[in-house]
């Protein structure tokens, strides 16, 4: 089963579940595509074993072959080409690599060249496999770090799959979503998380994808905005993990809850049993 | 010589506008023939890149000045490779800043913002 784990807004608890899903029921594979700050490898502590870097084909022309035709500059609707005193200039970082350029180009000058953009890197902590991608500093998208992940994890090989996904509800995070079998939605207890609960809720709903939500940072007997919202919308909790300063200590000292304490790991277990219900339903 | 001016508004006198890429209209001021015309700006409502398309509807126009509010710096770039001079205009309407430029009293871009970058993913 692949699952991805979004939310709305960053602080929310998508790593602290994630990597606590993928520890509670190994072996299983745990792809960090929050490929702006990926720090789920912090928990994990791999031993990285394999890393490739990841680059995206931008446009070159031929000045002798070039004449000046416009046709690629006119093409391009994200314009990353301009033509000036015989030389065409490329914003590779505007470049969203389609290709379009070079076909159309009816002298054949424009070839395409590999532009690096980040790196993935690949490794084992006990029974769980760890993905990590990583954009190069200034980069404007994630987004072909994020494909190059999902490549090399689109097969489980009977394992499950856990996708920490960017936080919001972009294009990089329905990239995350498209080919996941269930969508774990965290929420924390304030009326900025009901909202980005709300915001990605819809979501899924648009992608049809099977889905349930984790309250993260419960109080007992405290309002919670995020269980009101779910409650009044029909939404399927699927667990409870409340406030505790000993798993936020756990956190923050960047150790895996469920492999520590039995608690925390029937906690973590129950929550994804209770989705593997849902998707077998 | 040919000047330009993003302006607001295909008529009249029209305001500057506040944006290169982004403007309406672009005022082309031919100082030989003197006359006017408008050209429309085909990216004003592009997702993203508009900077650099408004820098070559002005080469192609075959501008060699332009008057401009705010100038990012790719379209910089393409302005300065075409040998498209950019000045820094006064807010206000598009014949006050023409004359200011013919006066004398408007100078050369000392330094492009980074731009605003419109839909980068």
């Amino acid at each position: 089963m692949k699952v991805a784990v979004l939310s709305g807004k960053g602080g929310t608890g998508k790593t602290m579940l994630s990597v606590n899903l993928a520890a509670a029921s190994g072996p299983s594979t745990y792809v960090d595509c929050d490929v702006e700050e990926p720090n789920g490898h912090l928990f994990f502590k791999p031993d990285e074993s394999f890393g490739e870097t990841v680059s995206v084909p931008v446009p070159r022309a031929d000045r002798d072959e070039c004449d000046g035709c416009m046709a690629c500059v006119r093409f391009c609707r994200y314009h990353a080409l301009a033509y000036s005193l015989d030389r065409l200039i490329v914003f590779d970082d505007m470049c969203h690599s389609c290709g379009g350029c070079a076909e159309i180009c009816p002298r054949k000058a424009i070839t395409e060249h590999p532009r690096e953009v980040g790196v993935f890197r690949t490794g084992r902590s006990g029974d769980v496999s760890v993905y990590t991608g990583t954009m190069n500093v200034g980069e404007a998208a994630g987004l072909p770090v994020i494909r190059r992940l999902l490549e090399m994890t689109a097969f489980s090989y009977g394992k499950n799959i856990f996708i920490d996904c960017p936080p919001g509800s972009s294009c990089s995070v329905m990239e995350c979503i498209k080919d996941a079998d269930f969508c774990v939605l965290v929420a924390e207890p304030t009326i900025f998380g009901a909202h980005n609960l709300e915001m990605v809720s819809e979501l899924v709903r648009v992608f049809g994808r099977p889905y349930g939500v984790v309250l993260n940072k419960v109080i007992e007997n405290e309002r919670d905005p995020s269980e009101e919202y779910c409650l009044d919308n029909g939404l399927p909790i699927l667990g409870r993990i409340p406030f505790d300063i000993g798993l936020g200590r756990t956190c923050s000292e960047a150790r895996i809850a469920s492999r520590e304490n039995v608690v925390f790991e029937r906690m973590f277990r129950e929550i994804f049993e209770k989705m593997t219900e849902m998707v077998s339903r | 010589m040919k000047m330009i001016v993003p302006v607001e508004g295909a008529s009249g006198n029209s305001e500057i506008s506040g944006s290169l890429g982004r403007a309406p209209y672009y005022l082309l001021y031919d100082t030989e023939a003197e006359v006017s015309t408008y050209i429309e700006n085909p990216v004003a409502d592009s997702p993203s890149g508009a900077g650099v398309g408004a820098a070559q509807t002005l080469i192609d126009a075959g501008a060699d000045v332009l008057l401009t509010l705010r100038c990012g710096d790719r379209a910089y770039e393409v302005l300065r490779e075409a040998g498209i001079k950019v000045f820094l205009a006064i807010s206000g309407d598009a014949e006050s800043n023409i004359e200011a430029y013919l006066q004398g009293r408007l100078s050369e871009f000392a330094s492009v913002h980074e731009g605003h970058h419109h839909g980068a993913v």
